[in-house]
């Protein structure tokens, strides 16, 4: 297999440029972190990068928002403005060949929106009606109410925000927290496909370099204060999530915590989809993911059942859970190995996943990691590692949320 | 980019698109059947066998087959649509020979008692998952009351009653009867070898049942029209949903009714878009082409605050009825065709998206067509094409259904 064609520059204004060539497609894929996310938000205005992300492609540079929608539209731009919960996410798939022209659009956007004030009114009125759909959508508001309990602050806000938060916010003040926010230094720009990479480095030079500016820093992280909570809900299923410590993206531990997440919810024949699902019949959707940021990370589990079979489910997915430490069979790893290199090799033949993958890279490390290494740590794993790594990162002090019609117990430690 | 078929002696279709330079190989088996297909005492069954097929065969466990799928690294899956169910799996190129062993063993499911008590607990559950997810309910309701009498609205689950009823000697009377092979397209796209491939489905699928499997009720319908106000208390938002007539999935105007679809409700820039979520009207708003064989329909939908249902239906309204009078213009025809441009090349530069495309246009056309023949009949379409779809299949005359906290809409 050809070796990768990785690019990367910063520009002396602090942008990050990255890039990956990829021979073989006809596309390219953008993304635009910008260190705006929703931890930023004020807590009497949470859902203010929310509505940012909504409001900053509502016209800029020369066109109003219509023009710049239609002008994107005719370059085949699939557009999306996302929030996380440090960087505000702008990402644009397109044609290589339609690039060099969408390009300055988005330098229209990030550094010349209109933010019109009197658009502001109907973003808040999606951003109200977001917060009321998630009542209509019991799995993801369970993984929400977790991590607000779970996670400190500013971990502990949403993308969401608040009804009060939203209506707080003004058309001056959006405009102050853009001015503050949309600065180069801290922010990345990745690209991947089928770019050429002297003319992309010319070009975003030209668009971007007399950008000027740094962001804030994120506030510091408050005390680790979970708290286990059922939130009443006339529903048909209880929704169950649990949450406790993990090893963060560049850890000593990292791999070996991505291995023992795999070992309980890789494929399906991972041990949560086995116990819960396969052997008992117990639900439909069960599994448990690892959830980073720079410095702190979780292991979140999921299962969603009907309130008569929801207090066993819990006490075999933590069971489960707490397993884990009594040890990993070779086989089991050998298992995770292969489709973490599955994953791998295929990201490679999407844009959208490289340049995504690209961006997180730098942002959570400060540097991209080649395919080949990330293979050779997933190499590296064995179950003794990853039983040394449980010792330091067992599953206990867990954080469990529950949404349904009956509160469940937490079982104790066995 | 090289295509190949082939077909055994016992009917079973086989096609591979061959793409050197991918990484990795996808592979599906296509059932020719799904909830359509179903009488009214076997009510979900297509997706409920869907579920037992990995529950294993005589040389495999359930376990097992789960063991040798993760084995391999294997992305795998299967889905059931009203006239599909599909086994599916994307691998790294040397991976392919096992992964199509499993796939082809499993689908000579043994369809075990045991398995299959355990199994309709889990589809019980993914029935109440679904209940309470307002707008997945929403969509079910309103396909019954379009179709009306006709199968395409059949529920793909079933429900709590039928599933609960339901029989291991129906669910194998049904798998006799649709799972011969030549009822099944096997297509595989990526980095392959198509002899080796053909001689491998031939091994492992060469003995299949070669019954004849037809389908019933291929007829169009317009819908039943009507508007229905469906309360279910508890819900958050108003899901309105409006059903019309549309090209079925043999159709070459479907071309024009998918350009037509991106001008009036793509999720960005669309009529709808301008009119219902850019002012925040509603939370989203969409148009869709929906084919199916001998049967299409468009769905335009929204979701919103239930205190504004009325008024932005009035507004949907206005714009399909002044879209099936004066046509869309020039201007969004050409943007909708660069929107869909795009989107045909980025859903190709993946072995499973090429297999996809493939495998749909063999299973209702017997044809093959590459990403650019597929650019090049979206570019071909034209105002005149897509007056004629509106004029076979009216986008003002459609099945209305409502679901949510509303009693009523006015």
């Amino acid at each position: 297999m050809a070796a990768q064609q990785l690019f990367s520059h910063t520009l002396p204004n602090g942008l990050t440029l990255l890039a990956e060539r990829m021979d073989h497609v006809r596309s390219a894929t953008m993304y635009f972190l910008i260190p705006g996310g929703f931890t930023y938000d004020p807590v009497d205005k949470l859902g203010t990068a929310t509505l940012l992300a909504e409001m900053i492609v509502r016209g800029a540079g020369e066109r109003d928002s219509k023009e710049l929608a239609l002008a994107l539209d005719n370059l085949g731009t699939d557009r999306g403005e996302s929030v996380g919960p440090f960087n505000l996410v702008l990402s644009a798939g397109t044609l290589a060949r339609n690039l060099p022209a969408v390009l300055p659009f988005y330098a229209d956007i990030v550094r010349r929106p209109h933010l019109p004030a009197d658009e502001l009114e109907p973003a808040q009125e999606l951003a109200l009606q977001d917060i009321q759909g998630l009542e209509d959508s019991p799995q993801e508001k369970v993984i929400l109410e977790l991590k607000k309990r779970y996670n400190p602050a500013p971990l502990n806000k949403t993308k969401y925000g608040t009804e009060d938060g939203v209506q707080a916010v003004t058309p001056e003040f959006l405009r102050a927290h853009y001015e503050r926010h949309f600065r180069p230094a801290g922010a990345i720009l990745s690209f991947a496909g089928n770019i050429d990479w002297p003319r992309l480095k010319a070009q975003v030079e030209d668009l971007f370099g007399d950008w000027s500016g740094a962001a804030p820093k994120p506030e510091p992280t408050g005390p680790h204060a979970p708290k286990s909570e059922h939130i009443p809900k006339d529903t048909q299923q209880t929704q169950i999530a649990i949450a406790y410590p993990s090893a963060p993206f560049g850890h000593q531990d990292y791999y070996a915590a991505r291995g023992a997440v795999g070992v309980l919810s890789g494929g399906m024949s991972s041990r949560l989809f086995t116990e819960v699902r396969e052997k008992r019949g117990l639900c439909y959707s069960v599994y448990a993911t690892h959830d980073t940021t720079k410095d702190r990370a979780a292991i979140l589990a999921y299962a969603g059942t009907r309130a008569e079979k929801a207090q066993e489910t819990l006490d075999v997915t933590v069971a489960e859970l707490r397993k884990l430490r009594d040890g990993i069979a070779a086989d089991e790893l050998d298992r995770v190995k292969a489709g973490l290199k599955t994953s791998l090799i295929m990201q490679q033949e999407s844009t959208g996943s490289r340049a995504a993958s690209m961006a997180s890279d730098w942002f959570y490390l400060g540097r991209v990691r080649a395919v080949d290494e990330v293979q050779a740590a997933v190499d590296g794993l064995t179950p003794a590692g990853i039983a040394d790594h449980l010792d330091r990162y067992p599953a206990k002090d867990l954080t469990v949320v529950t949404l349904g019609p009956t509160p469940l117990t937490v079982p104790d430690a066995g | 980019m090289p295509f190949h078929t082939h077909r055994l002696p016992n009917g079973l279709q086989v096609i591979a698109e061959t793409i050197p330079s991918a990484r990795s190989a996808a592979v599906g088996f296509f059932v020719k059947t799904g909830s359509r297909d179903e009488t009214a005492a076997e009510a979900g069954v297509s997706h409920f066998l869907e579920h037992m097929v990995f529950k294993g065969t005589p040389r495999r466990t359930a376990l097992d087959v789960n063991l040798d799928f993760d084995r391999i690294g294997a992305n795998y899956n299967a889905y059931t649509s009203e006239e599909n169910t599909v086994y599916y799996a994307a691998v790294l190129p040397e991976y392919l020979p096992p992964a199509v062993d499993i796939l082809a063993d499993i689908l000579r499911p043994s369809l075990r008692d045991a398995d299959f008590d355990t199994e309709k607990q889990v589809i019980l559950e993914e029935i109440k998952m679904y209940e309470d997810q307002p707008g997945s309910t929403a969509w079910d309701k309103a396909r019954r009351l379009h179709f009306a009498d006709h199968p395409l609205g059949n529920t793909i689950l079933g429900s709590t009653a039928s599933v609960t009823d339901l029989t291991s000697t129906q669910m194998r009377d049904y798998f006799t009867r649709r799972y011969a092979a030549p009822n099944v397209v096997v297509a595989a796209a990526g980095n392959l070898d198509w002899p080796g491939f053909v001689d491998l489905i031939t091994a492992k699928c060469g003995d299949w049942s070669p019954a004849t499997v037809g389908r019933d009720h291929l007829r169009e319908t317009a819908g039943a029209g009507g508007t229905h106000v469906l309360t279910k208390d508890g819900t958050a938002q108003e899901h309105v949903l409006l059903l019309a007539g549309g090209p079925p999935a043999e159709s070459m105007l479907r071309y024009a009714a998918g350009v037509l679809a991106v001008a009036v409700g793509d999720e960005s820039g669309s009529r709808l878009y301008w009119e219902l979520v850019d002012p925040g009207r509603a939370e989203s708003a969409s148009c869709g082409p929906d084919h199916s064989q001998g049967c299409g329909m468009t769905v335009t939908s929204f979701s919103c605050d239930p205190e504004e249902t009325a008024a932005n239906l009035e507004s949907v309204r206005e714009i399909l009825a002044d879209v099936q009078k004066n046509n869309i213009t020039a201007e969004e025809l050409a943007t909708a065709k660069n929107k869909i441009a795009s989107r045909v090349v980025r859903a190709s530069e993946r072995p499973m998206g090429r297999m996809r495309a493939i495998a749909g246009a063999w299973v209702y056309l017997n044809e093959y067509t590459d990403p650019d023949t597929e650019l090049a009949r979206f570019d071909a379409v034209t105002l005149d094409s897509i007056r004629e779809c509106l004029d076979r299949y009216p986008l003002d005359r459609a099945t209305t259904v409502a679901y949510g906290p509303l009693a009523k809409l006015a």
